[in-house]
């Protein structure tokens, strides 16, 4: 279980980017968070990542305080940020340093064979195409089976077709080893088909808006009615916490929260 | 000749695989380069045999050549083109340790930068060759003097070009180090050191070149050997030829020990390479 109690984030020039977040996250559960840009998403990702330490709040995986990079916490970004001078293969196992060779070619073999890259293991990054080259930072991520994985809009560089295809793909390594997956996202119908959950925030200061249970079985049909249902009522959340006229619901604090986990 | 050798291999290959750009580009673009130099140089020869010149003040190529071979044969080539590589090989090594260290140190700690950078940049802009007189006062006119010039004049471009290097590396990626929980040592290791390496074999590409230019500018102050000395002396003596195949020497060796640094760091490169390669094809 990954408990976020009141994270809050100040920095140094003054900007409150995240204000009193709140949250349990169950082990293997999938979070979408979604919100307008600026909200203190990427903010809250790396407080959790242990990369920025929080102003205030604690972030605790299995009551375990994290306030820095933690063997059980892996992260993607945005970009693959591949290390250009390693092979496809030698950037999958970068993780995997303190395993014994044999062990970790083992497993970058497989890794690379999990994500339709096993010809390319011996290419260079900037032979990837960017579908490729994001797919490899997944497997990077993955190969030393972290028990919480973080997205940091992790498609949202790549063509809607490639986009789809990753989804699809993310869903399919998660169901291996079933890790939390917290992705941050700005497309809902990305956050409906692979969310159990979805955490909508709000900006000025960055904190959480509303939460909305995506109850489809999986794989989901985008195409369903239901899906559409689902869709309609996240973009409603969305266009209510941009609206300044809307108050805070009282989703981060109060008995309230008890009742939505 | 030179220019039909090119052509006729497009056409066969062009004919045969479908590398054919790459592979006609890796074997026409020397030649192509060759093409002025060499036509200058026959021209030339030509002019001064067929009597239209005398070729005094400007001597031909053959001319050039044969000093060179006379200069081998005596055993005077050797013991010049030994003295300058030594001081080269000196000086760029002090000015290489002390660039690397110092550059290191500034682009690793903002503190040492702040301290040590400010006063760097102040020596760099005083032009090298002011040091010599001080040199001389301090360190005799034989060889310390000199070696001491040269490597000031590998250390800058050295020590710019390591800090700037480490400055810019990638924060991002740093920050992939960061989350598989790298230490210090392990993270210079696996992410500055490698993110740095282009970036350093150039900077020691720039400063052999400067290393060269002031080991003439050493030996033109007071030699009694060493390919600056035969510079001056052809002067003094009205040799023009002897000039000329110490410049030609020198364009050799500085070639040469050039192509050593970029041979000795492909195999570290070849990431780059593989970019490049694809980029001009
Ligand atoms: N390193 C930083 N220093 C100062 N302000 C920052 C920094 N990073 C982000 N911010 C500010 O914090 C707020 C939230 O940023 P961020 O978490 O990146 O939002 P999101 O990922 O939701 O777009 C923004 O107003 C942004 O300008
Ligand atoms: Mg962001």
């Amino acid at each position: 279980m990954l408990a976020l109690d009141r994270v809050s984030k100040t920095y140094p020039n003054g900007v409150e980017a995240l204000a009193r977040f709140s949250a349990e996250i169950r082990q293997g559960e999938i979070i979408a968070i979604i919100g307008g840009s600026g909200c203190g998403k990427s903010t809250l990702l790396r407080a959790i990542a242990g990369l920025d330490r929080a102003s205030s709040g604690t972030v605790t995986l299995d009551s375990e305080a994290i306030a820095s990079p933690h063997a059980k916490i892996g992260i993607i970004f945005q970009e693959p940020r591949l290390l250009p001078w390693l092979s496809v293969a030698d950037n999958i196992g970068f993780g995997l340093a303190d395993l014994p060779a044999t062990e970790r070619r083992a497993k970058v073999a497989r890794a690379l064979e999990r994500v339709g890259l096993a010809d390319k293991a011996q290419a260079w990054p900037r032979e990837l195409s960017g579908g490729q080259a994001q797919r490899v930072a997944i497997a990077r991520a993955l190969v030393p089976q972290p028990e919480v994985l973080l997205l940091d809009e992790p498609f949202s560089a790549l063509d809607a077709f490639t986009r789809r295809d990753l989804q699809d793909h993310l869903l399919d390594l998660w169901a291996d080893t079933r890790p939390t997956l917290i992705l941050v996202t700005h497309d809902v119908d990305e956050a409906v088909v692979l969310a159990d959950r979805v955490l909508v925030m709000r900006p000025r200061p960055g904190r959480l808006f509303d939460h909305i249970e995506i109850n489809l079985g999986r794989p989901r049909d985008r195409n369903s009615p239901l899906f559409e249902t689902f869709k309609r009522s996240v973009l409603t959340s969305l266009d209510r916490s941009l609206d300044r006229n809307v108050p805070d619901r009282d989703a981060t604090q109060g008995p309230g929260q008890a009742m939505w986990w | 000749m030179i220019s039909d050798a090119p052509a006729r291999q497009q056409t066969s290959d062009t004919a045969e695989s479908a590398a054919a750009p790459s592979r006609l580009s890796r074997y026409a673009r020397p030649v192509l380069g060759l093409l002025l130099p060499v036509t200058l140089a026959l021209g030339w020869e030509l002019v001064v045999w067929s009597g239209w010149s005398n070729g005094r003040l400007v001597p031909p190529p053959s001319r050039i050549f044969a000093t060179i071979t006379e200069l081998a044969r005596s055993g005077e080539l050797v013991r010049h083109i030994t003295a300058t590589l030594w001081r080269v090989s000196l000086g760029f090594a002090f000015g290489v340790v002390a660039g690397t260290l110092l550059g290191a140190i500034s682009g690793y700690w903002s503190l040492a930068r702040r301290l040590l950078d400010p006063t760097v940049q102040a020596l760099r802009a005083i032009p090298s060759l002011a040091w010599v007189p001080l040199f001389i006062l301090w360190l005799g006119i034989f060889e310390t003097s000199k070696i001491a010039l040269i490597a000031v004049g590998v250390f800058f471009p050295v020590y710019l070009g390591v800090m700037g290097a480490i400055l810019s590396v990638d924060r991002k990626i740093v920050e992939v180090g960061r989350t598989f929980r790298l230490s210090g040592f392990a993270m210079i290791r696996r992410i500055l050191l490698p993110a740095v390496l282009p970036a350093y074999v150039v900077s020691l590409r720039v400063g052999l070149g400067l290393g060269w230019m002031f080991v003439v500018a050493a030996e033109l102050i007071g030699a009694s050997e060493g390919l600056g000395y035969l510079l001056l002396d052809g002067q003094q003596l009205g040799k023009p030829a002897q000039i000329l195949a110490a410049i030609v020497i020198f364009a050799i060796l500085g070639k040469l020990t050039d192509w050593l640094i970029e041979i000795a760091s492909a195999p570290f490169l070849r990431w780059q390479d593989a970019f490049s390669r694809a980029k001009g094809a």
